[in-house]
């Protein structure tokens, strides 16, 4: 069994009347020679990972951050004090990404998803939606496997690291694998999970990886905020049955094309973008000459 | 091309902040250690290109000793790796170097502990996983999905055939077999990455074939 486009995802499911969470398990059970049962079982200790890593990444003040200082705390504290617009879904959803990134900044345990760069976009996310929602952990463990199905054909037709395609492929599958969960997670159509995913990454098409002095922690912290709020607007989006026009796997295959046309200097090498402004060569600089070898 | 595995998406469970630079330098850390087959007293450690470069925000540093003090990537110890090095007595230090024409993130390590000394490069190639490609001067290709038999032996015909027979004996079979040597006649290494666990049991019985020198086994790690 191989899973190799969201088309032909959608077909299995189809042809099996299966779900496409069921889909996956069925495809790891198999790729790893284990059942699904336990395929299950490592996503729900996955789940509590990533729940841990929101509650820790809450408490840090960032202590071992380079740049960065407590993020998660600083916009919770700023929301209690009521300064902050919006409602709860979409607070949590920045505070969620925000902490979780934070973090990973301090040497904390987190889920890469798909990278460590990109960790917060997914618990920002499908976290918030499966409070807003009331969901079981039995429900947010099934809307993790068909994330892990709309990474997987990502990953099988487009790169996933800021190395070979920039943020579109970090932030942006993250963002695009979030929103396809969080319809599931909706009661969604198979349809309507990878109209939300593509209309996710439709939207980070292009978003360069330019961290200040090669850290993970400006702005790539905040991108992860960002790309949580997107993609709970994509996935409403495709929930109101807003066309993505240009199916998903076409989407990753344009992504890839755009990587392709990035110039080294935007792919996390820290020489464009941000890093390359003379703010970001100072904060570079700085930093060099704190730690050299 | 292999499947893609769900759990390198939805994961890896690692300590932060990057899976290539912090992740994999565990790693690479831990397989140092496992090679060498005992707790590490002393670490000469060399960091190559991007290891070099950016070893400090990404805590390279750190995370290569907590591997070398047997910790695994997602172990929440590894903030403290340098303090914990010191309370168990492991005295390392760090320097740049260059590695040649190998990727970016590469790394030598000199281990020594009570069971002799090891010299490891590897490097780490993104995502949290890693490839060994030199061990003590031989070539080799280990990136820790397989169970690892590695043999240290005398080059003299039939040692290669005797090393496969006690893992056919004992019901495990090879997925890669490499062997490499520096000069014919030479001590030659045989690297067999097997599918199922190697016990302790075929191990003795591989030390017990005359013209092997050393035998060290690796689990997937």
């Amino acid at each position: 069994m191989e899973i190799t486009s969201a088309n032909q995802l959608l077909e299995l499911s189809a042809e099996r009347s299966q779900s496409l969470a069921q889909i996956v398990a069925e495809y790891e059970a198999f790729r790893a020679n284990t059942t699904v049962e336990a395929v299950r079982e490592q996503m729900a200790r996955t789940l509590h990972v990533m729940r841990a890593s929101v509650e820790k990444g809450r408490e840090d003040q960032g202590e071992l951050s380079h740049l960065i200082t407590g993020y998660g705390r600083l916009f919770e504290t700023a929301d209690q004090k009521g300064r902050l617009l919006g409602q709860s879904l979409l607070k949590n959803a920045i505070i969620y990404a925000l902490s979780v990134g934070q973090y990973n900044a301090s040497l904390g345990r987190i889920v890469a998803c798909p990278t460590a760069g990109s960790c917060g976009v997914v618990p920002g996310a499908l976290l918030a939606a499966a409070e807003e929602l009331g969901s079981s952990d039995q429900e947010l463990v099934e809307a993790l496997l068909v994330m892990g199905g709309v990474g997987i054909v990502s990953a099988a037709q487009g790169p996933i690291s800021g190395a070979e395609g920039g943020c579109q492929a970090e932030c942006g599958v993250a963002s695009a694998m979030a929103a396809g969960a969080v319809v599931y997670l909706a009661n969604g159509s198979n349809e309507e999970v990878f109209t939300a995913a593509a209309l996710a990454l439709q939207s980070h098409l292009g978003l360069v990886c330019d961290p200040l002095a090669s850290l993970v922690e400006v702005p790539c912290v905040t991108r992860n905020a960002t790309s949580a709020v997107s993609a709970l607007a994509a996935a409403n989006m495709a929930l109101a049955g807003i066309p993505a026009f240009i199916p998903y796997d076409e989407v990753v295959v344009a992504m890839k094309a755009i990587g392709k046309a990035l110039p080294e200097s935007l792919r996390e090498t820290s020489l464009g973008g941000l890093a390359a402004t003379p703010t970001g060569k100072r904060i570079a600089r700085e930093m060099r000459e704190k730690y050299r070898l | 091309m292999a499947r893609i595995g769900l759990f390198d998406i939805v994961g890896p469970i690692m300590v932060g902040p990057s899976s290539s630079h912090t992740a994999g330098a565990v790693r690479l850390g831990l397989a140092a250690r496992k090679i060498l087959g005992s707790e590490v007293q002393k670490a000469k450690i060399e960091l190559h290109g991007s290891f070099s470069a950016t070893y400090w925000g990404h805590r390279t540093d750190v995370a290569l000793i907590a591997g070398l003090l047997g910790m695994p990537m997602d172990d929440e110890r590894i903030p403290q790796a340098l303090d914990l090095a010191q309370e168990a007595g492991l005295e390392y230090s760090f320097a740049s170097a260059d590695l040649g024409d190998v990727h970016p993130n590469s790394v030598r390590i000199q281990a020594e502990g009570p069971s002799g000394t090891v010299t490891v490069c590897g490097s780490s190639i993104g995502g949290g996983r890693i490839n060994i490609f030199e061990i003590n001067g031989f070539e080799v290709s280990v990136d820790g999905t397989y169970s690892v038999l590695l043999t240290r032996h005398r080059d003299t015909p039939g040692v290669i055939s005797e090393v496969t027979k006690v893992l056919a004996i004992h019901g495990i079979n090879i997925a890669f077999l490499d062997v490499s040597r520096k000069t014919r006649g030479s001590d030659a290494l045989l690297v067999a990455e097997t599918d199922d666990p190697i016990p302790e049991l075929a191990v003795e019985h591989v030390q017990r074939i005359p013209q092997v020198i050393v035998v060290r086994t690796l689990p997937c790690f």
